[in-house]
């Protein structure tokens, strides 16, 4: 049992709670566990990417070779592109609507959604809006974490078993909009 | 024991905390920041306070070393040339208390200038080198670091790269050990480098040289797998050694491997592998090193396949897909990057005060040209970038303060340059004290945003003391101007940054505004 996730999007949108997530609930399941993570100064609302490996089996590398992620999991639906060379043949992308504008070149919307048409297998939803329906457009990674929920190996019960852990600090409000966030997500992802 | 998912940074740290390290010292740098910022969080009871650059970090852990206890030190690779003097000599003075010095490495230059290779460093020192291919590792290592650099009495490097300090894996850790009680060195001169006693402390240190080879002889981080049947032997190093599993997994490379994690060379055991293949590939991240050595001078009479003959390429940091490549497997995308797709750059915040700062001196500038302010290490780096196309330079750490003054002795005017508050503070002090005593014309702006920021806001020595740091180098208090870069104030600050950069003589301009970022934190504490 084997799930790559080239996860990605914007610095700022939430992509390393998602790993942290991921990562907790690998950990309660017993997987093997790797995830590399762009920090410094590629953040500064450049494009941002991790690396997220589970494995029943020891993980060997950090990094995804090219055409083995079986799933693109993106906050942005541009950046979701960007790693196509890594998607498997047949993988998915899952991924936020909604663009992060923050290049004077950024394409017509128009002409990003014309790529998803032309693909198979893609879940498209929009998260800021399911998020800002839960309660605050923030949890909208937490969105497109349940959305993808159904392509990774591990149990849902386990992905929010590390949701709370990880936003354990923060109170039970916090944690209530992320739970929420998860299961619109997972639900609108299921509906599709 | 205890289960944790850890950055392979924060291994180390955790590796470092269970060896008892009575002291962590650092200067933020990319990727090895979180190596303190772990220390800092999980070490109760141990010194771990950022030190003002890596200099100053390194000579710390060696005074603490010299009193007895064990200390770590940590650094991204380009760090360690700021630190080399320290680094180089505490190999002849050796240590007393465990020291373990971390190096950082950046192949592709994620976030760095050039893509050095540290382990020249080590062999440079004439001391073990650990480099770790897993979390895991780096956490055992990093325990064994210590125990090693207070059997031989010597510093002990461990030098990792960007993929291994900043991907996460499980880690199991050991029993903690308690800190070291102070003592001192039982040579009472083994710390004075007079020429007569460093040459002893010399003689001691290339004595050791052969017990550091039976070190990594036997070291349990070396492992040769002699299998018979392949033409090509493999030595992977460090993270090398998981591109291979990722395409031979269990260990059923049909060759001679050596899995090589710590130096120096094991000669024997590469002797064993070498008569075994008919040729060699290297797989090591950063320079080649390895291949350099199995070559010497002139080529043996064996094909040694890696950077050097192009099997792989010679910059850039290793992937799965480059050594599937120099296997012999096919790497074929499903699928490409659609031309819609367009670049994004990384970008100053919004609402940052550096880019107030410098639309004010960019206006400022039109009347001068193009070409004349130089600048430093940080995010107002990006300022070099469209939309402000304001700065000419970016070297190393303070070198916009010195380049800016060499500038104008060969008579550019103006000569203006920009630095950050704690760059400045790490190394542009020194600069600013020479254009003050030649009175050079060169206007220092200081963009002082409280932080260090680029590496995640952490404090920054200079915060509240810039005005008395440059008064003290002897900056006249009437060349010294602090202005807030703001929208609103705009045409008052150009005025002020132009009457400063007129004046023929050494000027500082601070643009002081904190990081949005840092702020943004502090009032959500709040």
């Amino acid at each position: 049992m084997k799930t790559d996730i080239i996860l990605c999007g914007v610095g700022g949108q939430g992509i390393i709670s998602i790993s942290a997530v991921l990562g907790i609930a690998a950990l309660e399941e017993n997987m093997h566990i790797k995830q590399s993570e762009i920090h410094g100064m590629s953040q500064r609302g450049g494009s941002v990417q991790s690396h997220v490996r589970i494995s029943s089996n020891p993980v060997a590398s950090d990094l995804i070779p090219l055409a083995n992620a079986g799933l693109i999991l993106s906050v942005e639906p541009m950046e979701a592109l960007r790693y196509l060379p890594w998607l498997s043949p047949g993988g998915w992308i899952v991924s936020n609507n909604q663009p992060f504008l923050n290049i004077p070149d950024y394409p017509p919307v128009e002409s990003l959604m014309q790529e998803y048409k032309s693909r198979k297998n893609a879940v498209l939803i929009n998260a800021d809006e399911i998020a800002s329906r839960c309660g605050s457009a923030k949890a909208s990674n937490m969105v497109m974490l349940g959305a993808a929920s159904r392509f990774i190996h591990l149990k849902p019960e386990s992905l929010m078993h590390g949701l709370e852990k990880l936003f354990a600090q923060k109170g039970s409000s916090v944690i209530d909009l992320n739970l929420k966030a998860f299961d619109a997500g997972r639900q609108a992802s299921v509906a599709l | 024991m205890e289960k944790m998912l850890l950055l392979g940074d924060e291994a180390i740290a955790q590796g470092a905390l269970d060896a008892g390290i009575s002291g962590m010292y650092a200067y933020p740098g990319t990727p090895s920041t979180e190596i303190m910022e772990y220390v800092q969080a999980c070490g109760s009871g141990v010194h771990a306070l950022w030190s003002a650059n890596e200099k100053t970090a390194m000579e710390e852990a060696l005074g603490m070393s010299y009193a007895g206890k064990r200390a770590m030190v940590a650094m991204k690779h380009v760090g360690l040339n700021v630190a080399a003097d320290p680094f180089m000599n505490a190999a002849i003075t050796g240590v007393n208390g465990g020291l373990v010095i971390v190096a950082a490495d950046d192949p592709s230059m994620h976030s760095s200038q050039n893509e050095q290779d540290s382990r020249y460093y080590g062999k440079f020192a004439q001391i073990p080198v650990f480099e770790p291919s897993s979390q895991q590792e780096a956490y055992d290592m990093t325990r064994d670091a210590f125990d090693l650099s207070e059997k031989y009495g010597v510093p002990v490097l461990i030098r990792i790269t960007t993929r291994l300090a900043h991907s996460r894996s499980q880690v199991e850790s050991r029993t903690p050990l308690p800190q070291r009680s102070l003592h001192l060195p039982e040579e009472p001169l083994q710390f004075v480098l007079l020429p007569a006693l460093a040459r002893k402390r010399y003689k001691r240190l290339l004595a050791l040289q052969k017990e550091f080879m039976e070190s990594s002889e036997h070291s349990p981080y070396n492992l040769s797998i002699l299998k018979t049947g392949g033409k090509t032997g493999v030595i992977a190093c460090g993270t090398g050694w998981n591109y291979l599993n990722e395409w031979f997994p269990d260990g059923d490379y049909p060759g001679p491997v050596l899995k090589l994690s710590q130096y120096p060379l094991p000669v024997k055991q590469i002797q064993r592998m070498f008569d075994q293949s008919a040729s060699i590939l290297v797989l090591e991240d950063g320079y080649p090193l390895v291949e350099e050595m199995l070559n010497g001078i002139f080529p043996v009479n064996k094909h040694i396949k890696g950077r050097l003959d192009g099997t792989l390429p010679r910059d850039g940091e290793l992937t799965p897909d480059l050594v599937a490549s120099a296997l012999g497997f096919p790497v074929n995308e499903a699928y490409h990057i659609p031309s819609v797709v367009v670049p994004r750059p990384p970008s100053l915040c919004n609402g940052c005060s550096h880019a107030d700062l410098y639309r004010a001196l960019d206006e400022v500038m039109k009347e001068f040209g193009k070409g004349k302010v130089f600048s430093d290490i940080g995010c107002y780096t990006l300022g070099a970038l469209p939309p402000y196309n304001a700065i000419y330079s970016c070297v190393d750490m303070g070198a916009s303060v010195t380049m800016a003054k060499g500038a104008a002795d060969a008579g550019m005017t103006p000569s203006v340059c920009v630095i950050g508050d704690s760059t400045f503070t790490h190394s542009g002090m020194t600069g600013l004290l020479d254009a003050v005593i030649e009175n050079t014309p060169v206007t220092v702006i200081i963009s002082d945003n409280s932080a260090t920021a680029m590496t995640g806001g952490q404090k920054s020595h200079a915060t509240d003391r810039l005005v008395e740091i440059c008064k003290g180098l002897g900056v006249s208090p009437d060349h010294i101007v602090t202005l807030v870069p703001l929208r609103k104030n705009h045409q008052e600050n150009v005025r002020i940054l132009r009457k400063e950069i007129l004046f023929e003589g050494p000027s500082v301009v601070i643009f002081q505004r904190e990081c949005i970022q840092t702020s943004a934190r502090r009032h959500k504490k709040n």
